[in-house]
């Protein structure tokens, strides 16, 4: 699989690499302190050393790999939210992230209100959101309440509402980060049928997730990634059987 | 893996973005959706659950005025050589207001959005441009009042054009002024938090070092018998905030006064008053600027950092 040829790529990962400064000391005066004790103030911790990923229009690609091995970080760097510290990211067309969602709702507002603000923060325009706004509603199945305020809704009615946003965002590219299991048995059949949807219509999907038997559907090729490493690129079979050894 | 020699083989590199670059204030315009938005929702979550909602943005003027009034005007009978000095202090509380609101909630509207900046791309100068607007809807009912309270006392009679344009020069100056200062400690405040403790004393500051509570003569007196150079002065008068407040006294207490005093018996208008207009207007410009490039140094390290 991963000799499949990549005829347009929609991501291209360059010799990306991302450090992060741990600080030690936080005040004025645990840096006084530490330096006359003469301890380390800051250290380095390298969450990506070096990953080169090309990701082609049409994918979909689970990224794989155990708590703490630049995944999330990863999905950051392509979604913009942080930059890399060397190598570059390169997208192509519209990139939506549904990357813990929910982050946008604001409690006092109706469950109306909150879904244009929060389509509007994924970057729609004001027409697709009108254009759209019943299929959202009608999808996250929460029609009754769509006018009270979000801060009444049980966590299940928030999260469907959210996840509802988001994936009726216009995308070419969607990230998705740990958000599979969302909702109820036939919520979360819905949502796999919905990004089988994207699938079909070659949108791109990269995807992190836990959930094995929701990538081994939706995604043809993994990636492993270990301590900030890419150690597997191939087919997805091969990559589940390399995490869950 | 993948040859990186002939990544762009089949699509130019032209057709791909660099995901996070912004393009600063302009991409405000082109979310100018989104700014409206949020503004609406910092305008209408504000006073959720408060019985008394909009009440409040005329309560606290109205306490802070009467406290200054009482004090300095009876007590301690500032007021001397100032008629009207209840409208000369309310005129220069409202810019005072507009300043510190906007300065203060733009200064932390990126650590109060942390949430959104640390999961999704979005031009972050929209929240603490949506913190300036938002406080200025919040001091058009404190307008409202002043005005109302100007027309009762005949303001009608002297209005002039000029000093219409006054009021919108002082609004513009000190809105540009307070976003830029926003944007410089705002960016400052996602690593340091001690920005919002400077800025709290910055506001602290400002309601005395412009001619809010005294007129400016007072400084003019005091340079000359303390002997100290006249650049003082200028720097003390090129302060935005005392234009913005010397521009509403104008354009409010002044041309309330004159219905009832002759000019003479009135505070004199500062020399050089509307060419300090365009000095202080492009000082705030500067601020924004410099603000602005503070804030785009740091934005690539908010997520990462909050």
């Amino acid at each position: 699989m991963s000799e499949q040829k990549i005829s347009k790529p929609s991501i291209i990962i360059d010799g990306v690499k991302k450090r992060f400064t741990l600080n030690h000391a936080f005040s004025l005066k645990d840096t006084v302190v530490g330096w006359i004790k003469r301890q380390q103030l800051t250290s380095q911790f390298e969450a990506l050393k070096g990953i080169d990923l090309t990701i082609g229009e049409g994918q979909s690609v689970a990224i794989l790999g155990l708590n703490g091995s630049g995944k999330s970080t990863l999905l950051k760097l392509v979604s913009g939210v942080m930059e890399p510290d060397e190598g570059q990211v390169l997208t192509r067309g519209r990139v939506a992230g549904l990357i813990e969602v929910g982050a946008g709702f604001h409690p006092e507002l109706s469950g109306r209100e909150n879904v244009f603000l929060n389509a509007a923060i994924l970057g729609m325009k004001r027409h697709e959101i009108e254009a759209r706004y019943d299929e959202i509603v009608a999808f996250s199945e929460i029609e009754e309440f769509i006018d009270q305020e979000v801060k009444h809704y049980s966590s299940g009615m928030f999260m469907r509402l959210a996840f509802s946003v988001a994936i009726h965002v216009e995308l070419d590219v969607l990230l998705v980060d740990e958000i599979l299991s969302v909702g109820d048995a036939p919520f979360r059949e819905k949502c796999r049928l919905k990004f089988e949807e994207l699938i079909a219509r070659g949108k791109t999907l990269v995807v992190v997730s836990h959930d094995m038997e929701m990538i081994r559907e939706l995604c043809t090729r993994g990636v492993v990634i270990n301590k900030g490493q890419v150690i597997y690129d191939g087919g997805i079979e091969g990559a589940i059987a390399l995490v869950d050894k | 893996m993948t040859d990186t020699r002939d990544l762009f083989a089949d699509v130019p590199r032209s057709e791909f973005d660099t995901p996070g670059t912004s393009r600063g204030l302009t991409d405000v315009f082109r979310w100018r959706y989104l700014l409206r938005l949020l503004v609406r929702t910092g305008v209408t979550t504000r006073y959720r659950n408060s019985f008394l909602g909009w009440t409040w943005s005329y309560v606290r003027p109205g306490a802070q005025f009467l406290v200054f009034w009482v004090v300095l005007g009876i007590f301690m009978t500032l007021d001397r050589g100032i008629p009207n000095y209840a409208i000369y202090l309310f005129s220069g509380i409202v810019v005072i207001n507009l300043f510190s609101e906007g300065f203060k909630n733009a200064t932390t509207s990126i650590v109060g959005n942390a949430p959104l900046v640390r999961k999704v791309f979005l031009p972050r100068q929209l929240f603490a441009v949506s913190a300036v607007i938002v406080a200025f809807v919040h001091f058009l009912p404190q307008v409202g009042l002043l005005l109302l309270i100007c027309l009762i006392m005949g303001w009608a009679l002297h209005i002039s054009i000029v000093s219409v344009l006054a009021i919108f020069a002082a609004m513009i100056i000190v809105m540009l002024f307070a976003l830029g200062l926003g944007l410089f400690f705002g960016a400052l405040n996602v690593r340091y938090r001690d920005a919002e403790n400077i800025v709290e004393l910055l506001l602290l500051l400002a309601t005395w070092a412009s001619p809010v509570l005294y007129p400016w003569t007072m400084v003019k007196d005091a340079v000359e018998n303390y002997g100290l150079p006249q650049w003082v002065l200028e720097v003390y008068m090129l302060n935005p905030i005392t234009q913005g407040v010397e521009l509403f006294h104008y354009a409010f207490w002044r041309a309330t006064s004159l219905a009832t005093s002759s000019a003479d018996e009135l505070v004199a208008i500062p020399p050089g008053l509307a060419w300090n207009t365009l000095w202080t207007f492009l000082i705030a410009l500067a601020t924004l600027l410099i603000g602005q490039l503070v804030f785009r140094r740091l934005e690539g390290r908010f997520a990462q950092d909050l």
